[in-house]
């Protein structure tokens, strides 16, 4: 990883130990809820009303597989995926307030106006339609995007999570989603672009072995 | 309940518990656990007393064939000759009300979105008494903090925090979309209430006990959420 060329991060290591801890520990989480949700959707695994499931959904009557799930039965999922969300939502604001209280936004955030650009140079590149990288700062267009987005898919699984499981105390936010229904959708569909981010995540790191030991060990400093 | 349990009807009764609920007894402890004790006081936190549900239109009406309808029993369970339901615990004046009397009571129409456990949602119009008009008539003595629904669906109970049960779309329901309640749907009486998952709605209501300590529950003491509010 290119050096940030930003003064601010002169002696700090590439990833630093909060972000480190973060990573792993939301690793965990996230399999443990992603496990459980499954659990849950194998008690009723179609979207839409009893009597009006939606006919655009490919996969209605679909369970998930067993291997996927986490909890055993359905009162299982349900106290895992409702355990470990405070874990998960309190990793989640641990990582924003760093991210914006020690600096590190600056060299991982998404900025529109500047790095669209590079984010789409970035892909033609990965496709071999490009046949130079695109010059990188510390992380290149398209790992601003990646990492800046997947905070937005984690904001919208937990509120529309919140939507599903408060349809009436919460129901501002269930209509938000467009209804009980709705919301599962919207919480299906956030499980489903985090998968897609996670396969996209393996195959870019196994391409680039050392950042995954520089989450382990932090690698080198600025 | 009845003592002669014979081997089979045990066994059925076994398997089908198992069935349902993937295991006979889910003892929740140690990390779950706490976190299961954690979330059910979040529960109570969120709920308000005075928040409604949305009353939906008509359009909105599940087909009464596609709406599940779940008892206990190997079979649909039928009404007892002289049913009545009687109002009991802590209260001013015990009562034996017939569904007569019950539907001389001034007479609660909602018609809201189902919430079940299993995360499916319908719609059905729902005609009965409050709960709270009950209490109202019973006169509740102070120290009441839970209520206690029986039926006569087997062993089938629920037992609910008083403010839940107090609030005005939690209704003893007679009526369903029009008709009285079907046989399957929890005839003569049920529970139905706007703010809670199916599974604590309890149907072939028998008793209502107004009582100062928490009890369980059929699918509560099988380890799902005691509160079970959505």
């Amino acid at each position: 990883m290119p050096e940030s060329h930003d003064p601010a991060f002169k002696g700090r290591r590439e990833q630093p130990l909060p972000i480190r801890i973060v990573h792993w520990c939301n690793a965990v989480f996230l399999i443990l809820m992603a496990g459980s949700g499954l659990q849950i959707l194998a008690a009723y695994p179609y979207l839409g009303p009893r009597g009006a499931q939606y006919r655009w959904y490919p996969l209605q009557g679909t369970s998930p597989p067993m291997w996927m799930r986490i909890g055993g039965w359905l009162g299982g999922g349900r106290h895992w995926h409702f355990a470990i969300a405070w874990f998960f939502v309190l990793n989640g604001i641990f990582y924003v307030s760093y991210f914006f209280l020690s600096g590190e936004w600056r060299r991982r955030m998404f900025r529109p106006w500047h790095d669209t650009y590079g984010a789409i140079a970035q892909f033609l590149y990965y496709l071999r339609i490009r046949r130079t990288e695109p010059p990188v700062d510390f992380y290149n267009g398209l790992q601003r995007l990646a990492y800046s987005s997947v905070i937005i898919f984690g904001v919208v699984m937990v509120l529309s999570g919140l939507a599903i499981y408060k349809p009436v105390q919460l129901h501002f936010l269930t209509l938000l989603f467009g209804g009980y229904d709705g919301a599962r959708v919207v919480h299906l569909a956030g499980l489903c672009l985090f998968a897609m981010f996670l396969v996209a995540h393996l195959v870019l790191v196994s391409m680039h072995p050392r950042e995954i030991l520089n989450m382990i060990t932090g690698g080198h400093r600025e | 309940m009845s003592s002669l349990i014979t081997r089979r009807k045990f066994i059925v009764a076994a398997t089908a518990a198992s069935l349902l609920a993937g295991c006979d007894t889910h003892p929740i402890k140690g990390f779950l656990g706490a976190m299961k004790d954690w979330n059910e006081k979040f529960e109570g936190f969120v709920y308000s007393p005075t928040r409604l549900a949305p009353e939906l239109p008509v359009s909105d009406t599940t087909p009464e064939s596609a709406f599940p309808a779940y008892f206990v029993s190997d079979t649909v369970p039928t009404v007892p000759q002289n049913w009545t339901l009687s109002v009991s615990g802590l209260v001013e004046r015990e009562l034996v009300l017939t569904l007569d009397q019950l539907q001389k009571m001034t007479r609660t129409d909602v018609r809201l979105r189902h919430h079940c456990v299993e995360g499916w949602s319908a719609v059905a119009s729902w005609h009965g008494v409050r709960v709270s008009d009950i209490a109202k008539l019973a006169g509740l003595k102070p120290g009441v903090k839970y209520v206690e629904f029986n039926s006569f669906d087997e062993d089938y109970f629920s037992s609910w925090d008083l403010a839940s049960a107090m609030h005005p779309q939690t209704v003893l329901a007679y009526g369903m979309n029009g008709h009285p309640l079907g046989s399957d749907h929890g005839a003569p009486l049920r529970v139905y209430s706007a703010i809670k998952l199916g599974y604590k709605m309890c149907k072939y209501l028998t008793e209502v006990n107004f009582l100062p300590n928490k009890t369980g529950g059929y699918w509560e003491d099988q380890g799902y959420d005691w509160f079970g509010g959505v």
